[in-house]
């Protein structure tokens, strides 16, 4: 962790908030919100940022190494490297967005209705949430690739179902004991409908949880969505994405031109580290604890 | 108390398998076409002829109940039908394979638990510089997946110092267990680093406990301590987080196979998917998820067998 307490701090004179803020503890949080969201800016403003087209093959330029003109150098069919590490962002962050967006939204509105009606609604959910925890994310999406075809699309399907009882499970839990306290049973009193008190109350309530959970999920669903590319199930070639592009530097590693796959791995080691430290920083400004 | 809570956990178990195979076997049914093409696989159109045959082989034009059926009991008594594109049985193709991946897995395990733990207890025990280390590359080495740490292995270990071979499976068992050392390392790391996490965490919550406190003030040999009265407490909860590394250890063995070109069957089961083969892929799945379960529900019930001797009021 102290490894990373410096980055920030070296940033030279700062606005008087900033400082109070570090000086609070949350320069790691802050840091690694930078480097989101500076690869969500590269991933967005890539066609300004990258000095050549993703997919233009140069045969004269085949597997170089890092100069003026290729910064992180070509790969084996003389694309550039760079370019397509900024244009790979898209859908490297775009299928784990809409997997996280995706299980968040389904398994709070799953969690919260569970806990509020209670019951045999509550107990088929649990046991349904349960069900797919004992399921390898993988192994599903794996079975979804064989029925419908390799695809990112069905990646996103499949994960997004995987992942939903990591946020379902845990808001549950958090939403039962939300209800139990006193305020609730208050509002019932004052004659608020069930839907009412769920939406305008117990959910903004819950709602800094859920975006914990769901930054935390983001590293991890990026991770499952880059091996998914990376085994040939997930996102085809020619398209520009990280896990891909490890896995099509791969061979050239052995004739001694890692750069492709080093490069690649090295920006999805980065942004994951960078969402797990921003989940576990929001967790303790949020929610008041460490997880 | 524990035999019913073994019990419950193995009806629970009984339960999942049940609905997983019932998807898994479903899951032919959702493809928009004819479900026979799924088990030509290729993905290409076969001919009407080869369609019918398949039909009748695997009495597709039966209701879904009596089908679902014939291929579970199938799968119990060992077959688990034909794989038109590898031209063989799907029982032999598993055969020719289990023994790599059960040797990749058991590999990988070995390495988490003994470093994993004795990492986690030196950081505990030895603090300062130690833990820092420990605590610092055990946070990077969790971020790091399976498939780059391959990528990162093969460079360092096969290309540039030349120690393991990079790629393939090997013949005999010294050259097996040195063609997967480097597979077996990649699939381990991050998982090893987590169980170094919790062990540490685990004796460190034992560390300042009262009943170490008191044997201290008793008088008893620290090295005693530390055997008796912290490793054995904290016992529970790294057996708990060990069991959950090896249960993840099967879905991660499919893409370190692929990554190192190994012939197991994790990469039987992509590869089958990328061709369609679901005849392949159904029984590969199912005997996935049946491992996943079965190993998940052991190490439950074994964390509770270890958790029911501590005294009450014991930490976990």
């Amino acid at each position: 962790m102290s490894a990373y307490q410096s980055v920030p701090a070296a940033g030279g004179r700062l606005p008087l908030g900033r400082v109070r803020a570090l000086a609070r503890g949350q320069g790691v949080p802050i840091a690694a919100g930078t480097v989101v969201a500076l690869v969500v800016l590269a991933a967005v403003f890539a066609p300004l940022l990258a000095p050549y087209d993703p997919n233009a093959v140069d045969p004269l330029a085949v597997s170089q190494g890092s100069s003026a003109a290729h910064w992180l150098g070509t790969d084996d069919t003389g694309r550039d490297i760079l370019s397509r590490l900024l244009y790979g962002a898209r859908p490297s962050l775009l299928a784990p967005a809409l997997i996280t967006l995706t299980a968040g939204l389904a398994g709070t509105a799953l969690a919260v209705s569970a806990a509020w009606l209670g019951g045999w609604y509550d107990r088929v959910v649990s046991a349904f949430l349960d069900l797919v925890f004992g399921f390898p994310g993988l192994v599903l999406a794996v079975v979804g690739a064989a029925v419908f075809g390799a695809g990112l699309d069905i990646a996103v399907i499949t994960l997004s179902l995987a992942y939903l009882p990591y946020i379902a499970r845990v808001v549950r839990s958090a939403a039962l004991r939300e209800r139990a306290l006193p305020y609730v049973s208050a509002l019932g009193l004052l004659g608020l409908s069930g839907r009412r008190i769920c939406l305008r109350h117990l959910l903004p309530n819950l709602l800094p949880l859920v975006l914990v959970q769901a930054t935390t999920s983001f590293g991890y669903t990026m991770l499952d969505v880059a091996a998914f590319s990376f085994i040939g199930l997930g996102t085809q070639p020619p398209t520009a994405e990280w896990g891909l592009m490890v896995a099509n530097g791969a061979p050239g590693i052995i004739a001694g031109q890692p750069e492709q796959s080093l490069y690649a791995g090295l920006v999805i080691v980065v942004f994951v580290i960078a969402c797990n430290l921003l989940g576990s920083g929001l967790s303790r400004r949020l929610l008041g604890e460490d997880r | 108390m524990i035999a019913r809570f073994v019990v419950r956990r193995a009806a629970a178990l009984a339960v999942t398998l049940l609905i997983a195979s019932v998807a898994i076997y479903g899951a032919l049914f959702l493809s928009p076409g004819d479900p026979a093409t799924l088990l030509v696989g290729g993905g290409k159109e076969p001919s009407p002829r080869l369609l019918a045959e398949i039909h009748r082989q695997y009495h597709l034009d039966e209701p879904f109940p009596a089908s679902y059926w014939r291929w579970l009991t199938g799968m119990l008594r060992g077959d688990a039908g034909q794989s038109l594109s590898y031209q063989d049985s799907v029982t032999h193709l598993l055969g020719a394979r289990i023994g790599n991946t059960l040797l990749l897995i058991a590999y990988a395990a070995l390495l988490i638990v003994t470093f994993g733990v004795a990492l986690g207890a030196l950081a505990a025990l030895r603090g300062e510089w130690a833990d820092t280390v420990v605590t610092v590359l055990s946070t990077t080495f969790m971020a790091v997946p399976v498939f780059v740490m391959a990528v990162l292995l093969t460079w360092g270990f096969a290309v540039r110092l030349g120690w393991f071979p990079a790629y393939g499976s090997g013949t005999g068992f010294t050259d097996r267990l040195e063609h997967l050392t480097l597979p077996a390392l990649a699939l381990a790391a991050s998982w090893l680093a987590y169980v170094a996490q919790v062990s540490r965490a685990a004796i460190r919550a034992e560390l300042v406990s009262e009943h170490v406190q008191t044997a201290r003030s008793r008088g008893i040999k620290e090295s005693r301590i530390v055997r008796k009265h912290i490793l054995r407490n904290a016992a529970a909860p790294i057996v708990s987080v060990s069991g959950v590394a090896v249960a993840g250890l099967i879905a991660g063995s499919s893409i370190v196979e692929q990554a190192f070109g190994l012939n197991g069957v994790g990469a039987l089961l992509i590869q089958s998917a990328a061709k369609q083969d679901l005849a392949v892929v159904q029984a590969l799945a199912l005997l996935t998820v049946v491992a996943f379960a079965l190993i998940n529900t052991a190490v439950d019930v074994l964390s509770a067998a270890l958790d029911h001797r501590l005294p009450p009021g014991g930490s976990r």
